[in-house]
């Protein structure tokens, strides 16, 4: 199983914290992925179509949107980050 | 040494520890991070009441790991130590920690500002904070940026 993670603005406007999904076939990359949520959600265009204001990690490393995904990969979508 | 906690911390006690820890150290930086009350330019929002840190429990403490590493692999360090907290805080209240110890100033000092530059806006901690009137997602800054691609090697 795939697993997804969404934090802070992302997490409240999507009103959703994870979910845990089988990965289908045809979604291979993380803009795959993108396309597939907002297929099942159309809510959530707005939301991940943010372009740079959305980031996003697989395994807990921030990749781009080519990168490929694996079974039982931990996604996390999230914005840019405001520490220190 | 790296710590995500709830709990306030003393600076006292963390620059004995890390004096302790530090060997033959001819410099150590202490820097301290508050909670203001001018948050962001949206004088309209009112002052900020406090901020509510929000982080992503195992990639957080990864990347404190890995900048600790960074740093320790560019400059001399004899030691190092990030605190950050996370929920809520208000006005005044400490939020983040760093300590670096060395055998001169220069690498103290430089190790110091690489690390706070990266907890800036490469650690995944996001801050919302609330005023009278609203609360809001901090937005990230352009200038934050700036400061850590500086450390970019050519």
């Amino acid at each position: 199983m795939l697993s997804i993670q969404y934090f802070a603005s992302i997490r409240e406007a999507l009103d959703r914290n994870e979910e845990e999904l089988e990965l289908p076939r045809d979604v291979k990359s993380v803009q795959a992925l993108i396309d597939y949520l907002v297929k099942a959600n159309p809510n959530f265009e707005a939301v991940l179509k943010g372009g740079s204001k959305v980031l996003v990690a697989v395994n807990q490393t921030v990749v781009d949107r080519n990168h490929l995904l694996a079974q039982n990969d931990e996604v996390a979508f999230f914005p840019p980050m405001t520490g220190g | 040494m790296i710590s995500i906690q709830k709990q306030d911390f003393s600076l006292g006690d963390e620059y004995a520890a890390i004096r302790a820890r530090a060997g033959d150290a001819g410099a150590i930086i202490t820097f301290t991070g508050l909670v203001r009350e001018m948050y962001g330019a949206d004088s309209t929002a009112g002052a900020v009441q406090s901020l509510t840190l929000e982080h992503y429990p195992g990639m957080t403490e990864k990347c404190l790991q890995d900048i600790q590493q960074q740093a320790e692999d560019r400059w001399p360090l004899l030691a190092s130590r990030i605190i950050h907290r996370v929920g809520e805080l208000y006005s005044h209240e400490q939020i983040v920690f760093v300590a670096t110890a060395s055998p001169h100033r220069q690498a103290a000092f430089e190790s110091a500002e690489f690390i706070m530059d990266y907890l800036k806006s490469k650690a995944p901690f996001w801050k919302k904070q609330k005023s009278e009137n609203e609360s809001s997602w901090v937005e990230s800054r352009d200038t934050d940026k700036a400061a850590l691609d500086r450390w970019q090697k050519t």
